[in-house]
């Protein structure tokens, strides 16, 4: 069998998850495909294909619980990922205006990702961090008490 | 640290005994590593370790790095200790000033000690915030390093565990605990030793204990902090629960947006697995039960007990039908007990103090303490523990200090999507399960949103319904299509085409919805506009036969305007306004142009003369 269906995708991360996992009955799906991700920073279908040949998991499986729970994508992501938070305290001190401001400010709509790669923006439910309120994160930095003004120089820090 | 093996309560004993013998008396520096690590607490830190090795000090004073300290709206926190110095706001540059007049002088640095309700006291037990809670299920959260089991065990980690496996049957550890009162603290509030007596009493040849730290409710984080500050409490926790139902296996699943809650239970359980606290035959008992820990996918709807079993065994996280209760058939059709973190964080102090010791707190109807994660329009945002029956009131103002800005409070919103708002008339009713539920609203996991008069009611409950109407897992019909019609019915009043009789209609579809679903997001989903119509119906009429927004923010409604002798012509909105729809010169008020202006509000919040008006 050829190491490789498609010559860009390497195997490699997905094999030293699976060897290292104690468990790849089907109920440990969710914690191979977040492995998997981790590695990849997406879920590439080629790679899907190959675990569901080694594991015995359907395809069509992985299929309806990726598409099921947010966390998952099956593209690549931009090099930062954007994520502001809706939730209940965010939005009663003003998020959505947070949010059409990245909106605007990078020129695509919540769960899109810039055409040069550079950010992807999510919109998540609540970050727990309701004290920091309207709030947002770019890739693992949070900023708190936000003000559309000040998003235009957050999002320059990252190229 | 190297652990001893714990194989008998004894061994735990001279533990414990060793640790706190080792521990010199030092001055102690426990700084909030878990929220305020977003406000720079890590910066903080280093500050501290840099300064204290160059002075050679060291050895002198101890920096432990806690869980939450609870008043999050002064992060990074720290408290200093023997004096009981409570110091927020910190930045790296205060360190020098810190070490100098705090641990060298033993003076507090009076501007780190302001709050914003304007106290100035060092000692946190002086403030309002603190004089008015009840800490015991959040007593060791910032106090303990989350991440060294040896600064647990010297709390005083794992002697409730010892007692009940070595002194206790499973059947007194549920009597107990059912005796206590205590209710599920993660929304349905029912009866936990009921529950567990339902596990116990099921026949199967493998039990599970499930620990529900899936918290998706937006504006609730409690079991977050607790995850993170004394993960050790919860392992205890649930070492008693699974020897009371007889479960062998335990799974915690906890949200991946919670990355320093993972990484904290993660490190205590390998560490509890190292000394046999987890594993066979624990303290001796000949009980052997082991945690894995899982993370969550997001998913709001597999904060339900059978959608997260669903999500456990690698499908789709959607709920089914019950009976059979996971209680009988449950993860790989076993009996299996599913508790929240707040409420499995409670045992161990039940077994501890006992159950007469429980219910002296709080009420006839709820037993114990309940945290509550206060944010939104309060002064004091952060994470409050109260007796059950206590008022809004001393949550909101005695505790949270009232509304900022000195606006007036509206609502408390209370118990996030399945929850409702409760309006000013009910500031003075004890908040317990069924005086809640009287009001349309429910206790559930204890996100309390306080809202003031610039929060729009409709738009409030409109946002719910999206949120709740994006997380139906659409298996059943009532919550996938009846959660979007009463969305865009909302959505239709919040921009001005509300017709009359969309309240009868909100109110009806509601009452499909809630007893047509299958689960519990379904069945709860139309509280917040139920309560929303209830208590704030004019708001509602406004938005339809007016045309009007009360509070001024549903943007189809409203008309921002400068009021020329107010307005002293300095140009900050003209600044701030991201259309070019003000226009003025110096010395002459300044005119917002309706046609261009997009109703954003930035001017009205950079105006310092409150010179922008919304109708």
């Amino acid at each position: 069998m050829p190491k490789t269906q498609s010559p860009a995708i390497d195997l490699g991360p997905a094999e030293k998850i699976l060897s290292e996992m104690k468990n790849t009955e089907p109920d440990s799906l969710i914690p191979i495909l977040q492995k998997l991700q981790e590695a990849y920073g997406y879920l590439p279908v080629p790679v899907l294909k190959w675990v569901s040949g080694q594991t015995g998991i359907p395809t069509s499986r992985m299929h309806g619980v990726i598409t099921f729970y947010t966390q998952f994508h099956t593209k690549p992501h931009g090099r930062h990922t954007v994520r502001i938070c809706e939730g209940t305290a965010c939005h009663v001190k003003g998020s959505p205006r947070i949010s059409e401001r990245i909106s605007k400010e990078l020129e695509i709509e919540p769960g899109a990702t810039t055409k040069d790669m550079r950010f992807t923006f999510e919109i998540v439910a609540c970050m727990g961090t309701c004290f920091l309120a309207p709030v947002m994160m770019v890739d693992e930095d949070y900023y708190g008490q936000l003000k559309p003004d000040k998003i235009k120089s957050i999002l320059e820090k990252y190229e | 640290m190297t652990y001893p093996v714990i194989a008998y309560p004894d061994d735990l004993e001279i533990f414990r005994k060793r640790i706190t013998a080792e521990k010199v008396s030092r001055k102690q520096i426990l700084l909030c590593m878990t929220g305020c690590r977003a406000l720079g607490a890590e910066e903080v830190g280093k500050a501290f370790h840099e300064k204290l090795r160059m002075a050679g000090l060291e050895e002198e004073f101890e920096i432990i790095e806690t869980g939450c300290h609870g008043q999050c709206s002064r992060a990074p926190v720290l408290l200093i200790e023997p004096e009981h110095f409570l110091y927020g706001g910190v930045s790296p540059d205060d360190v020098d000033e810190i070490i100098e007049k705090t641990l060298k002088g033993g003076l507090p640095v009076a501007r780190l000690c302001a709050d914003a309700d304007g106290n100035t006291t060092a000692d946190p037990d002086e403030l309002p915030f603190f004089q008015h809670q009840s800490k015991e299920v959040l007593k060791n959260c910032g106090r303990v390093d989350p991440r060294k089991l040896e600064s647990a065990v010297a709390a005083g980690a794992y002697q409730a565990a010892a007692r009940a496996l070595t002194k206790m049957s499973p059947e007194e550890i549920i009597d107990e605990v059912l005796n206590s009162g205590l209710r599920g603290r993660g929304g349905a509030g029912f009866l936990t030793g009921q529950k567990w007596r339902f596990c116990r009493r099921a026949e199967g040849e493998q039990k599970y204990l499930i620990c529900n730290a899936d918290e998706g409710d937006p504006g609730a984080f409690m079991d977050r902090a607790l995850l993170e500050g004394n993960p050790h409490q919860i392992i205890e926790g649930m070492i008693i629960a699974a020897f009371a139902i007889g479960a062998s296996r335990g799974f915690i699943y906890v949200r991946a947006e919670y990355p320093i809650a993972v990484e904290h239970i993660t490190i205590a359980s390998e560490q509890a697995r190292a000394c046999g606290l987890l594993g066979k035959n624990i303290f001796g008992s000949g009980f052997s039960f082991d945690i894995e820990i899982r993370m969550g996918a997001g998913a709001f709807v597999c904060g339900e007990e059978t959608a997260l079993i669903a999500s456990l065994e690698g499908e789709r996280g959607m709920p089914s039908p019950r009976p059979p209760f996971p209680a009988v058939k449950g993860f790989k059709g076993m009996p299996t007990n599913i508790n929240n973190v707040e409420t499995l964080a409670n045992v161990p102090l039940i077994i501890e103090k006992g159950k007469t010791w429980f219910s002296a707190i709080g009420t006839p109807d709820g037993r114990g303490t309940k945290i509550f994660a206060l944010a939104g329009k309060v002064i004091n945002t952060g994470l409050v523990e109260v007796p059950l029956g206590a008022t809004l009131r001393r949550i909101v103002f005695d505790i949270g200090g009232g509304i900022p800005g000195g606006r007036t409070f509206k609502a408390a919103q209370i118990g996030g999507p399945s929850g409702g708002c409760i309006p000013d008339e009910f500031l003075d009713l004890p908040l317990d399960y069924e005086s809640v539920k009287e009001l349309g609203a429910i206790i559930g996991s204890g996100g309390l949103i306080v809202m003031d008069d610039r929060t729009c009611m409709v738009d409030m409950a409109r946002f719910f319904l999206d949120f709740v109407q994006k997380e139906s897992c659409g298996k059943c019909v009532p919550c996938r299509v009846g959660t979007q019609h009463m969305v865009n019915l909302l959505t239709d009043i919040c921009s001005g085409r509300g017709r009359p009789g969309d309240i009868k209609k909100l109110e009806d579809l509601s009452g499909v919805v809630k007893k047509g679903s299958l689960c519990g997001l379904g069945q709860t989903a139309p509280n917040p506009v139920l309560t929303t119509i209830r208590y704030f119906r004019k708001e509602y009429e406004a938005h339809i036969n007016d045309g009007r927004c009360p509070a001024g923010v549903c943007k189809n409604l409203i008309e921002y305007s400068i009021i020329a002798e107010a307005c002293r012509a300095c140009g900050k909105c003209i600044k701030v306004c991201s259309v070019d729809a003000i226009r003025g010169e110096k010395k002459t008020p300044h005119i917002i142009n309706p046609a261009l202006c997009i109703r954003c509000g930035e001017c009205m919040d950079v105006c310092p003369f409150d010179a922008v008006a919304v109708k």
